[in-house]
């Protein structure tokens, strides 16, 4: 059982916990990420990165965006209330050297992955360039936090509503363009922008890793479930990831894997935001009538 | 009606007809995960034990593999004292209302008996395991759940890693002699494959967890949710924690490819996900379980063993139209249990011999649309000593499916081993274990399928409980 210490809204759709888990909170290394099981009886078990840890008070800290049943059930949770099962920690940690200039391309909620990661590859005596994209300036989260460390931080959005209005991709290729040249780019985000990014890199020959964020379900190597083709290979990416060599991934059979239960997901979710409505006009009701 | 008070002669028990476990109405199994062998009744208990000869040599008893006394269990049966029958069995195994139905009799204690020799037909031995399942459930039914002393505390401490049978059966045994056991399991709930991957409909789940729960009044601490190798090393359970010894019985979970075209496509699954997702995740509960199945009409299930049955036997249940079992032999050379290919067959399922997959087939979206398959005729035999299946050139053919599930074994778990460089392996990705169960590294022992490969519940067991006695000795200095 692991207790929830503390929680916060970072935007709409993006939550942060800090969880009890002193063994994880140990052993994690940045990249690394966890299965999460709300409980045990009928809940699914979904990966999420672990955003930071902090091995004295033994906890773990999650950024997770709703976008679906099992996001929005873990939202609900509140401070003191338990996670039945948390795994981990899980993957191959990120490779950390000192490559020279590192661009670190953070999308959406993959900002929240990304940051220790930028933390380590500065600590490594990188300089460290962040870019960090959203749709929205609504949806973007971790600035504060990537300030603080980043030699070099750039703001998009795609609708120009904070920072520059552009795509993740754009400063990334004149990053590419100038000189000195990045000699490493990590970026995680949704798939097209991964997919995107190493398109982007391809020409110039730049190292370029992604975190792929497939489905999974025991997160150990024992489904396959998780695998992905990666130059001629199936990788599992539980344990040969989460990080792989952007130039070499099949993005494309990735995405649709990762549609394959779209369309159950879909009603799940309805139905979840249906049931929220219900308790909160429920909520609402019990006020007005004593 | 046969006078059971007096001794029968030979001939008076061979002339009893075997009987048959009632089942469920396959029309009606088809669509429930309810246990589908119902097991004897009183009264057939009773008969099918009178079938014993009681054979003084018991040509049973070795090919057992941890060699129960089963004339001594059956005539305890037969006389009606199925608690003294229970107390035989638990002498060797300790979980006999599994492996009561789980084990494959045919190969092992039944492919001996005199009973099925005399009557020239292996399928008309003594049905030790159906006996076996019912003094179980016997006890089960009516009486208290009854937890086997243990010594006194030793003070030395035991690291399991994992819950299949092999840690369980370890676990025991290191208990009862009063150390202090811990289990560490990667997953939610404890059990291996027993949980995970053989189906509620052929061993209901109350029955592994009645096993555990027994463990646990032993004084054996389960921590699940427990990857060692990732969660903590090897060596940080010698080191850190201050364990005495460590039995790794994380067996063979890794799933097998057929690394054919197409095997990466949309609705493409290993039967370990197939089946984790329906046993363990519950996704046949719908409406309540989380985790989703994906809603195939027709299954193409690559593989003939036990859990090509259990893959495909599922899919039935789980609402597809057409189930098709693709196997490049005979239905003689299928490794499965023939009484899972029996109620396969009466479930519905289709066999599909002497075929084999040479392609997946896909459509814009990457969805499978079909499997292309490739004939077979059977030729010389191999080095196993089957007829090894030649493929007709030029027999392609297309079967339509929108789901395939490649149910063709399991290799070792690699993980573990992985992070702990210092345990020797074979090719295989095996552990190499001397006699007693010992591996290469100082204090850990190892057993079941990590060992052996895939192979079966009770021989994991008996690996679990053969390295628990050179534990036992180890931490006792007597070794
Ligand atoms: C190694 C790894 C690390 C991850 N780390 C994080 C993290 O730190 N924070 C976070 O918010 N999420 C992370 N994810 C993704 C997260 O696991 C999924 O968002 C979650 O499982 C969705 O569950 P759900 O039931 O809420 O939504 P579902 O109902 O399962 O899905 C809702 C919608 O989201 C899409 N979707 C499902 N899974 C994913 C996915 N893995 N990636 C993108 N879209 C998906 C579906 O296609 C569907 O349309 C990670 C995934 C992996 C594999
Ligand atoms: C679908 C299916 C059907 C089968 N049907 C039959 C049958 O009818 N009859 C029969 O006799 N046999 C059958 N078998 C085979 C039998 O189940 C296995 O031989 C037996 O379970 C092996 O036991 P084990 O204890 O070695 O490992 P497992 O049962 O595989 O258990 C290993 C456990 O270790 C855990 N683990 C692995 N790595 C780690 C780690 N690093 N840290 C912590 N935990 C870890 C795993 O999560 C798992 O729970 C079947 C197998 C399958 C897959
Ligand atoms: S344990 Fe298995 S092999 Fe041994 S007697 Fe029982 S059913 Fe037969
Ligand atoms: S071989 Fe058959 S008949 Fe003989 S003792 Fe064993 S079970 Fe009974
Ligand atoms: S999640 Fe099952 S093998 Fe990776």
């Amino acid at each position: 059982m692991h207790r929830i210490v503390s929680k916060k809204q970072l935007s709409e759709e993006v939550f942060r916990i800090t969880v009890e888990a002193p063994y994880i909170a140990e052993a994690r290394k940045p990249g690394q990420f966890v299965i999460v099981q709300r409980n045990s009886d009928y809940a699914e078990r979904i990966p999420l990165t672990i955003a930071d840890a902090d091995p004295i008070r033994g906890t773990i800290t999650l950024i997770f965006q709703t976008v679906g049943k099992s996001t929005h059930k873990l939202a609900e949770l509140e401070v003191g209330q338990y996670i039945q099962n948390i795994l981990g920690p899980l993957g191959r940690p990120t490779h950390i050297e000192r490559f020279g200039r590192v661009v670190c391309v953070g999308g959406g909620i993959g900002a929240a992955p990304m940051y220790p990661i930028a933390q380590a590859m500065k600590q490594a005596g990188n300089h460290l360039i962040v870019i960090l994209g959203a749709r929205t300036k609504e949806l973007l989260i971790m600035e504060e936090e990537m300030r603080a460390i980043a030699d070099e931080l750039i703001v998009v959005t795609d609708d120009g509503s904070y920072g520059r209005k552009a795509l993740v991709t754009e400063p990334l290729k004149e990053l590419c363009q100038a000189s000195p040249r990045p000699d490493c780019v990590v970026a995680i985000g949704p798939p097209i922008m991964m997919k995107f990014c190493a398109e982007t890199t391809r020409p110039f020959g730049i190292k370029t890793i992604v975190s792929l964020n497939t489905i999974m379900i025991d997160g150990t190597g024992m489904c396959g479930g998780c695998r992905v083709t990666v130059g001629e290979e199936t990788k599992f990416v539980c344990v040969d990831g989460p990080e792989f060599d952007g130039h070499l991934v099949d993005f494309n059979n990735m995405m649709l894997r990762l549609s394959a239960y779209k369309e159950i997901e879909q009603k799940a979710h309805e139905e979840c935001h249906l049931e929220m409505k219900l308790k909160e006009m429920n909520s609402a009701k019990g006020k007005g009538n004593p | 009606m046969i006078d059971t008070t007096k001794k029968l002669t030979p001939k008076e028990r061979l002339a009893i007809p075997p009987q048959e476990m009632p089942a469920q109405d396959p029309i009606a199994r088809r669509r429930n995960m309810e246990e589908v062998a119902l097991g004897y009744s009183e009264e057939q208990a009773r008969l099918e034990a009178l079938r014993c000869l009681q054979c003084k040599n018991a040509p049973c008893i070795p090919s057992c593999p941890v060699r129960i006394d089963i004339p001594g269990f059956i005539a305890q049966i037969a006389e009606g004292n199925y608690k003294e029958a229970l107390t035989i069995l638990r002498e060797s195994n300790l979980f006999p209302a599994i492996c009561g139905r789980v084990c494959p009799q045919e190969v092992q204690c039944q492919s001996t008996c005199t009973v099925g020799r005399s009557l020239k037909d292996i399928d008309k031995a003594v049905s030790i395991g159906r006996l076996e399942r019912f003094a179980a459930d016997w006890e089960r039914l009516h009486g208290e759940l009854e937890v086997p002393p243990v010594k006194p505390s030793t003070g030395k401490r035991v690291a399991i890693i994992g819950s299949g049978p092999a840690g369980l059966a370890a676990a025991a045994d290191l208990a009862k002699e009063g150390h202090q056991v811990t289990i560490f399991e990667a997953f939610h709930k404890p059990g291996g494959v027993m949980i995970y991957g053989i189906p509620e409909f052929r061993l209901p789940k109350a029955i592994v967890q009645r096993e555990i729960e027994i463990l646990e009044r032993m004084g054996v601490k389960i921590i699940t949710n427990f990857l060692v190798g990732r969660t903590r090393s090897l060596r940080d359970l010698l080191e850190k924690d201050g364990f005495d010894a460590i039995f790794i019985g994380s067996g063979a979970g890794l799933p097998k490819f057929m690394g054919i075209p197409g095997e990466n496509l949309v609705g493409v699954f290993s039967a370990n996900e197939y089946l984790t997702r329906a046993n363990l995740m519950k996704a046949y509960e719908k409406g309540k379980a989380d985790t989703p199945i994906y809603p195939a009409k027709r299954v193409a299930v690559l593989g003939g063993g036990n859990v090509a049955m259990d893959a495909a036997r599922m899919a039935v249940r789980l609402g597809a139209e057409e189930v098709f079992v693709i196997y490049r032999r005979t239905e003689k050379e299928m490794p499965a249990r023939v009484e899972e290919v029996a109620h396969a067959k009466e479930e519905g399922v289709i066999f599909r011999f002497l075929e084999n997959a040479k392609r997946i087939l896909g459509d814009e979206k990457s969805r499978v649309i079909g499997i292309e398959c490739l004939s077979y005729q059977l030729g010389e035999p191999d080095a196993s000593g089957r007829r090894r299946p030649v493929e007709i050139p030029g027999s392609e053919h297309v079967i339509e499916v929108d789901s395939v599930i490649v149910a063709i074994g399991n290799e070792s778990h690699p993980l573990l081993l992985q992070t702990n460089p210092e345990i020797a392996v074979d090719k295989h990705g095996h552990i190499i274990t001397d006699e007693t169960g010992k591996t290469s590294m100082d204090r850990v022992y190892a057993g079941g399928d990590i060992v052996l490969g895939s192979a079966t519940v009770i021989l994991a067991m008996g690996q679990g409980r053969r390295a628990a006695a050179s534990i036992h000795n180890f931490l006792m200095g007597n070794s």
